[in-house]
Order: C-alpha cells, then structure tokens, then sequence
C-alpha cells in the first residue's frame, strides 16, 4: 500500500514538475509547480512527518504560489517577445543544465547508501512536539539565526516597497 | 473487530458531510428569511410551506440554466475553479470533533469512536492549510474568465485572504500556547469548564479570529471581490448556471465552517455549563455515555447555527468597507494586535504559577 502510494506520488511529482518546464502558459506552469507541492506533502505524510507536510502546503502552496500567480496574471504577457540572441540564449541553458546534473550525478555516485535500522528507528521523529524538542535544544543557533535572517529580509522588502519622497502616485 | 470501528468512522464522516451540505443548503434561505426580518419583509413563502422548499427550487433552477463559457475564456481552468472553491471548503470539517465519543462496544467495537473526521495532531494547521488554498478557486476562476472586472474580483480576494490569514493565524498561537497542542480535540478538551472558554481567557484573539473569519469567507462588510457597484459581479461575472450555484454555495460551506471552527475554538466546542452535573446524574454505563455526548453535539450545532446567524446578522447591519479602509484595518490594526496578544498570552503563561501560588491563600 505504501509503497504503491510512493510510486503514484513520485509519478505525479515527476509528470508535474516536467509540465512546469513544458508548458507554453506561465499560469499553467504555476498551477503544476503548486500540484508538485503537493505530491511532495504526500511524500512526508507517507515518511510520518505531518507537520512538515502540512507547513509545506501552508506556506509554498498557499502564501508563496498565491503571490506567484497573483504577479503573473497580472502581468501581460502576449506583449512579451523574446529579444536577444537564440544561440546564446540556447547554449547556456545547455551549459547549466550539464552543470547541475553533473553535480546531481557526482552527489548520488559518492553518496554513502544508508539502510534504515528498523530496530533504532523511531516513527514519532516527524511529529511537532519531537520537532520543537530538536530544533529548540540541539539545532537553536541555526535555528535563531535563520529567524534572524527572516527579519532582516522583511525588514528590507518593507523599506524596498516603502514610498518614496515626491512620489505621489503609488 | 477494527472493521466495525472504520465503518462506524465512514457513516460518521458520510454524516457530517451530509449535515455540512443541508446545513449550508438550508443557509441560504435562512439568509433570505434573517434578511427579510431585519428589513421588515416576509422573504420566501412561495415554495412550500414557509417557502422550505425555495433552496431545492434555487437548486433546480440553477441546474436547468445555460451553463455558459466565454469564448475567450481558457476552458479548463474555467470549470477548475468553483470546483476548486467546492473542494477546499467541504474538506475541512473533517478535522472539526463534532462531539466526544460514542460508546459501540454491544456492537463489538473495543475502542471508543470519536465524533470526528479524523484527529491528526496538526489539526488547526490543516484547518489553515485549507483556507490559504481557498483562494485559489477565486483566482483561477476570475483569471480564466478574461474579463477585466473578474480579474479585479480576483486580485481582490487574493490579497484580501493573504492579508487576512496572517492575523488569523497569530491570534490562534496564543490558543496554541496555552494549550500547548495543535489537535482540535485537545484545545476543545482544555475548555471543558464554562470559565475556562478560550473567549474569556482570550477576548482578543476571539476579536481578530471572528473578524478574519468574515474576510476570509467574503462576507460582507469584507465581500469586495464581489462588489457589485464596483466590479458587476466580482470574480463571478461570466459564470452561469452551477458553476455560480458552486461558488456561492462554497461560501456557505465556509460560513457553516468556520462558525463550527470559532465554537470549537473559543466557545468550549461540544462542552456545555453544567455537564459535570448532567454526567453524574445519568448512568454510568454505554446508554449514559452516548446521552451525554449526544446532548454535546447538539450543544455544539446550536453554537454553530447562532454563530451563522450572527454572520447573516452582521450582513444586514454593516455597511461595505472602502478598499483601502480593509487594507489598513488588516495590516495596521489586527496584525500589531494580534502580535502584541502573543507577547501578553507568553507572559501570563510564563508568569502563571508564580500568579497561581501568589494568590494560593484565597483557596
């Protein structure tokens, strides 16, 4: 059962990210990266781990998509040709699609592969409260200063959007 | 015997689905009906008697109009969105524990089955899951209608729900903190007596949730996406037919559950005053328990109709907000607010004890 979930999940993840490169209309490709979203929140309900699952639809599928969709529709797009030169533009997408998989590739060739214990494992791991337990005792510096970092890219967004002097019209 | 206990589960959640269809069905004639009380008029009284029958007619008559699509509408997307307004709002009250448990053991069933959908310890995080992806039948609905004012409509209630969800999930923390649970079931069990309601131990947070409610659902004096003076119909102007009946029925829906979600939350959801009294006065055996519980569920549908009433009611009083006016209430009031109601719920939780021994020799 589970297994056969995996695939299906995997399956969809696949088709749907290919179709969020494929597709012709920016706002279907939104809708497919927000359908990807979601098979990846399968995944982590099948790996026991809820709290992530359900925060990934919170704040990917539900805040930063809804932002995605809301610039792109308003965006006109038909007006939108393609300048600059098709060579150039042509060889360095090849050039960083080989860099990437080539790094994908060296990463999985020298990965260790580890075998889960299924004596030492324990299922509960994804659960909030053992969550909140391992972030704030033995993760919390990190822990701090990525809220930190948090609050200094909100503080700039603010003052990057803030209105500017002489400027009536906003 | 866990087969009889999944099918006890499976009629249970075929029952709750069902009561959210009638309740929120039998909604819009309550709507008609409060609508005509407060203005003096005697609203529907044609279709039945009492005019009872008017939603199953409306129903009819939607089902039997053109189902039309524009032309230059992208054909797809344009069915995808009531459908996608439909399913986000029905699947959230399967985390909403409608009642305590139910005692099934002549039946065979070993564990007791509680009123409810499923009890995920994430509960009020699937609750927000779902409402931010409420949006997204409005949006992809006014965009793929190629209309400029559907557009409008949507943008509206985009940033309209984005704003709003933020408020509405900071003045939840504070409950969470007291608590010190996500699951429903347990911060519904920690108000199981009437002064310990979440409404008195949090008068704000009470304050900015109700009111993110109504904008999160796009009801009036919130409902701009579908400002008929302004926008003809909001994100809803080129649909017809049952794809209209869907939108607007999914906003009943919503109304029925979020009424449920402010009860569970902050009005003790299935517990009562005197239920301590009531339990020791029945039996003790299977009868009593499944009494009791079922005088719990119909304490908390009579919570629930009072709070849909109180939607329709404010409908009727207050006036439309300005854009602008939503804008500022949402970002400069109800943010800060709730934020501020954080640092005081840390306090007091922190401080409690040191309170709690302080006062000791009133005891």
């Amino acid at each position: 059962m589970v297994q056969n979930l995996f695939y299906f999940f995997s399956f969809l993840a696949v088709l749907s990210a290919l179709m969020v490169i494929i597709s012709k209309n920016p706002i279907h490709s939104v809708l497919y990266l927000i359908l990807t979203f979601f098979t990846l929140s399968g995944h982590y309900i099948l790996l026991n781990a809820q709290f992530i699952s359900i925060v990934n639809l919170i704040v990917y599928a539900g805040a930063i998509m809804v932002l995605f969709l809301f610039t792109i529709m308003f965006l006109n797009l038909k007006d939108d040709e393609f300048v600059g030169s098709r060579i150039w533009y042509n060889l360095g997408s090849v050039f960083i699609v080989l860099v990437l998989a080539g790094l994908l590739v060296s990463k999985f060739a020298f990965a260790p592969v580890t075998v889960a214990d299924e004596a030492s494992m324990d299922s509960q791991i994804g659960m909030v409260e053992n969550l909140g337990q391992t972030l704030f005792s033995r993760f919390l510096v990190p822990f701090e200063l990525v809220s930190v970092l948090f609050l200094s890219a909100m503080v700039g967004a603010v003052m990057l959007g803030r209105r500017e002097k002489g400027e009536k019209n906003f | 015997m866990e087969l009889y206990f999944f099918l006890a589960k499976a009629i249970i959640i075929l029952v709750i689905f069902g009561i959210t269809l009638l309740i929120a069905t039998y909604s819009t004639y309550a709507e008609r009906k409060v609508a005509a009380f407060i203005q003096d008029r005697i609203g529907p009284n044609r279709a039945g008697p009492w005019g009872l029958l008017q939603p199953i007619a409306d129903a009819g008559k939607m089902f039997f109009k053109e189902d039309f699509i524009p032309a230059k509408a992208s054909k797809w997307l344009f069915i995808a969105g009531p459908s996608l307004a439909m399913i986000t709002a029905c699947l959230t009250s399967c985390v909403v524990p409608f009642g305590s448990t139910l005692d099934l053991r002549f039946l065979g069933i070993e564990n007791l089955v509680p009123i409810q959908g499923i009890d995920v310890n994430i509960g009020i995080l699937y609750v927000f899951g779902l409402v931010s992806l409420g949006v997204y039948g409005v949006m992809i609905g006014g965009w793929a209608s190629n209309n400029k004012f559907s557009l409008l409509g949507a943008m509206r209630a985009a940033s309209q729900n984005i704003s709003y969800e933020l408020a509405m999930s900071l003045s939840i923390i504070a409950i969470i903190m007291m608590t010190g649970s996500l699951s429903i079931n347990q911060i519904v069990d920690d108000q199981d007596a009437f002064w310990k309601w979440n409404v008195f131990r949090q008068p704000v947070g009470f304050i900015i949730f109700i009111v993110c409610a109504f904008a999160e659902c796009n009801r009036t004096p919130f409902d701009l996406p579908e400002c008929e003076t302004e926008l003809i119909g909001g994100y809803h102007t080129e649909y017809s037919s049952m794809k209209l009946g869907f939108y607007l029925f999914a906003e009943y829906i919503n109304m029925f559950v979020s009424s449920a979600v402010i009860s569970a939350l902050y009005f003790g959801g299935y517990h009562f005053p005197g239920e301590s009294l009531l339990a020791g006065m029945l039996p003790a055996d299977a009868l009593g328990h499944n009494l009791l519980t079922m005088i719990g569920v119909g304490v908390f549908f009579g919570k629930i109709l009072f709070f849909i009433f109180f939607f329709m009611w404010v409908r009727w009083t207050i006036a439309r907000f300005r854009y602008d006016q939503l804008m500022n209430l949402g970002w400069k009031s109800l943010i800060p607010l709730s934020i501020l109601n954080i640092l005081v719920t840390g306090a007091v939780v922190l401080a409690w004890p040191k309170i709690e021994s302080a006062f000791a020799f009133l005891n």
